[in-house]
C-alpha cells in the first residue's frame, strides 16, 4: 500500500525538519537522549501528522486520540514534534533543561501543553494506555491510544502484566509501538538481557505482532493502518529501528544513549541529516 | 449525606471494609465516573461488592499491582474517578512507584482504599502486615493521608475522598474493628482531628484500630486514677491537624501518639515534627510497633505483645504522668 509520494515527500521532509529541531535542542539542553530519539521520529512523525486526531487549539479535547510516550526519557524527541504542532512556541525548546523551565529530560503533563501523561519511570506507558483504552470503552469513546516503547523497556515486567490485561480485555483501541532499536544505556539489548524471542512474546500474549523498518515511512504507514483496524486481536508493532537513526557517527552505536554537542558538532549532524533524507527520497 | 445511612446494628453486623465496598457502592449509583479495580483481591477487600450491582465498572486485573495503578491513573486521565483496593502492603510497596510517579505527582484522581494495615492480617505475617505505609504514603506530595477509626469513619471518609479532588490514601484493616462511633453525625472533615474526650492532664493522639484503645484507656485513667486524658481521633495523617496537636501541646504538655504502625515515621512522627517545631517542651511517647517486624498472631494479642493496647497505653500513660519533665532545669543527667 504505502504512501502516495507527494504525502510521503511531506512526512519525510517533516522528520528532517525534527531531526533538526531535536539536534538544536539537545544543543540549547546542553545535553540530551538523542539517540533513542532520532530512532523514534518517524513513527513520531507519522503520528503526529498523519494518523492522530488531535486539535492544536483545544489540547483537552476529551475524544482526541492520545500518545502516551512511555520511552519517556526522549522528552527532547517529542517536545519538538509537539512545539511545532503549535501546542507552545518553539522559543520555549530554548529554555530545555534549564533550571525552572516548563520543559526538562522528562516530561511533565501538569506543564506541557499538549503532553497526555508524564512519563520517565519505565514500564509505565502500557497500565497507563490500558486505563485509558478500558475507560474510553467504558464512556463510548472511539479514540486510539499509542503507547511508544523502547525495547529495552520490555525488560520491565509492568509490560507484560499490561499486554496481559490489554488481551484479556481484548482492547483493539491501544496500540503498543516498540522503538527496536536493540540498544539500552548498557550495551546491546542482546548483551545486556536477552529479548528473543521478542515477537513471538507478543504473540504468545495474544497479539497481533506487525513487524517493519521502523524508518520506511511506507510499512510503518502500513503497519499503524492495520492496527487502526484491528477489531478482535489487539496489534503491536514491532519498528526495527537504528538508534541515532539520520546521524552516521551515531547509527545504531549505543553509546548515544545520551549525549551532548557542541556547535561544530551540532552542525556536522544537521549536515549529516540532509545527507540522510536525500538518500531516503531519492531511494 | 445521601445514600450513607448505616445504623448501629449495620456497624454491628458490618465489618470495616463491608461497609467500605456499601459506600462505594452507594456513591458509584449517583455516581457514573466511579469506577473500582483491585488485582484479585474483590472479595477480601469487600470492592466486590461494587461489582454485584455495576459488573461493568469493576476491573479484576489479576495479580499484577503494578498494572492495577498505572491503570487506574490511565483512567483518571480520562476523567473517571478509580477506586483501587488491594492490600496496604501491595499498594504502597509492590506498586509504590506507579502510585508515587502516576498517581501522586500526576495529581490524579485516584482513591487508593488499602486493606489489611498494620498488624491486622495477624497471623499471616510480615509478608502481609504493613507497618510502614502512612510513612511512606505521608512522603507523598499531593496525597491525602487517611486512617479512619471504625467501619463508621471509613464510609465517612470514603465519601470525603470522592469529594476531594486529587489522589487519597485511605487506610483500613481487616475488618474486625471495635466500633467507636455510634453514628456520622459528628463532623468529620479530612484533616481536622475528633476529640473524643475531654482533658487536660495528658493528650492521647491515635489513628485507625489504635483509636478505640485510647478511649477506652481514657475511661480508665479517669474512672481510677483521676487522670483527665484528652482523646484525639487523628484520622487524617496528612494533612496533620497542626492546630489540635498545638493545642494539645498547650493546654496538656504530655503526648501519647498511639498507631498500629511502625513507631518510625508515621503518625508519631508527624505530630512529633509538629512539636518539636513549635519550640514547646512536652513530654511524648510514641506507641506502636516498636521498629521490628512483628510476631504473628491475633491483632489484638500483637498490639498487647508490643505494648500498644488499651494496657499498654494505660502503662504508658502513667509512666508520663510520673515524669517530671518540665521542672527538670538539669540537662546534664538526661545525657
Amino acid at each position: 500500500m504505502g504512501l502516495e509520494r507527494e504525502e510521503y515527500l511531506r512526512l519525510d521532509n517533516k522528520a528532517r525538519e525534527l531531526r533538526k529541531l531535536i539536534i538544536d535542542t539537545v544543543v540549547w539542553a546542553g545535553s540530551g537522549h538523542v539517540g533513542g530519539a532520532l530512532s523514534s521520529i518517524d513513527i513520531l512523525t507519522l503520528l503526529y501528522y498523519k494518523y492522530m486526531n488531535i486539535d492544536v487549539d483545544n489540547p483537552g479535547w476529551e475524544d482526541r486520540d492520545r500518545f502516551i510516550l512511555s520511552k519517556g526519557h526522549i522528552g527532547v524527541g517529542l517536545a519538538p514534534v509537539l512545539a511545532d504542532k503549535g501546542f507552545f512556541s518553539k522559543e520555549l525548546l530554548e529554555t530545555y533543561n534549564h533550571t525552572g523551565s516548563s520543559l526538562g529530560m522528562h516530561l511533565d503533563k501538569n506543564k506541557v501543553v499538549g503532553l497526555d501523561a508524564s512519563t520517565g519511570s519505565l514500564g509505565h506507558g502500557l497500565p497507563l494506555s490500558l486505563g485509558l483504552g478500558l475507560s474510553a470503552r467504558l464512556k463510548g469513546q472511539s479514540f486510539k491510544t499509542y503507547c511508544l516503547m523502547g525495547d529495552g523497556e520490555c525488560d520491565e515486567g509492568s509490560v507484560w502484566e499490561a499486554a496481559m490485561a490489554i488481551s484479556h480485555y481484548k482492547l483493539t483501541s491501544v496500540i503498543p509501538i516498540v522503538d527496536r532499536n536493540r540498544c539500552m544505556i548498557d550495551g546491546r539489548t542482546s548483551d545486556v538481557m536477552t529479548l528473543e524471542p521478542f515477537a513471538d512474546k507478543w504473540r504468545s500474549f495474544g497479539f497481533e505482532v506487525l513487524e517493519v523498518d521502523g524508518h520506511d515511512l511506507h510499512s510503518l504507514s502500513d503497519a499503524i493502518e492495520t492496527a487502526r483496524m484491528a477489531s478482535v486481536k489487539p496489534a503491536v508493532i514491532i519498528a526495527n529501528t537504528k538508534k541515532g537513526c539520520g546521524v552516521e557517527f551515531m547509527t545504531d552505536d549505543y553509546r548515544y544513549h545520551y549525549a551532548g554537542f557542541d556547535v561544530d558538532k551540532a552542525e556536522e549532524c544537521r549536515v549529516e541529516i540532509d545527507r540522510y533524507h536525500e538518500m531516503r527520497i531519492n531511494g | 449525606m445521601g445514600g450513607l445511612n448505616y445504623t448501629m446494628l449495620d456497624t454491628a453486623k458490618l465489618s470495616t471494609a463491608e461497609l467500605y465496598g456499601k459506600t462505594l457502592t452507594d456513591l458509584a449509583e449517583d455516581h457514573p465516573e466511579i469506577v473500582g479495580l483491585t488485582a484479585d483481591l474483590a472479595k477480601s477487600t469487600k470492592i466486590g461488592v461494587l461489582g454485584e450491582k455495576f459488573p461493568e465498572r469493576l476491573f479484576n486485573l489479576g495479580i499484577a499491582e503494578q498494572n492495577l495503578f498505572g491503570t487506574a491513573a490511565g483512567m483518571a486521565l480520562n476523567g473517571l474517578v478509580p477506586f483501587v483496593s488491594t492490600f496496604a502492603i501491595f499498594t504502597t510497596m509492590r506498586a509504590l512507584d506507579q502510585v508515587h510517579t502516576d498517581i501522586c505527582y500526576q495529581n490524579l484522581n485516584v482513591k487508593m482504599i488499602a486493606t489489611h494495615a498494620g498488624l491486622s492480617f495477624g497471623q499471616a505475617g510480615s509478608t502481609h502486615h504493613c507497618t510502614e505505609d502512612l510513612s511512606i504514603m505521608r512522603a507523598m506530595a499531593n496525597c491525602k493521608v487517611i486512617a479512619p477509626a471504625d467501619g463508621m469513619e471509613t464510609a465517612l471518609a470514603v465519601r470525603a475522598a470522592y469529594e476531594t479532588p486529587g489522589p487519597v490514601y485511605i487506610r483500613i484493616n481487616r475488618g474486625f474493628d471495635q466500633k467507636v462511633y455510634d453514628n456520622m453525625d459528628y463532623g468529620f472533615e479530612i484533616g481536622k482531628a475528633v476529640e473524643l474526650h475531654e482533658g487536660t492532664d495528658l493528650t492521647i493522639i491515635a489513628c485507625g484500630s489504635a483509636v478505640w484503645s485510647a478511649r477506652e484507656a481514657a475511661n480508665v485513667l479517669e474512672q481510677v486514677d483521676g487522670i483527665r486524658a484528652r482523646v484525639l481521633d487523628m484520622h487524617t495523617i496528612k494533612p496533620l491537624d497542626k492546630e489540635a496537636v498545638l493545642s494539645a501541646v498547650h493546654d496538656t504538655r504530655r503526648i501519647i501518639t498511639v498507631e498500629d504502625h511502625n513507631i518510625v515515621g508515621g503518625l508519631g512522627s508527624a505530630v512529633a515534627e509538629v512539636m518539636a517545631e513549635s519550640g514547646k517542651a512536652c513530654a511524648f511517647k510514641r506507641l506502636g510497633v516498636p521498629d521490628t517486624f512483628s510476631i504473628i498472631g491475633l491483632h489484638e494479642d500483637l498490639m498487647a505483645h508490643y505494648g500498644y493496647d488499651i494496657n499498654g497505653i494505660l502503662k504508658t500513660a502513667r509512666e508520663l504522668m510520673g515524669a517530671d519533665f518540665e521542672e527538670d532545669n538539669d540537662w546534664d543527667d538526661e545525657i
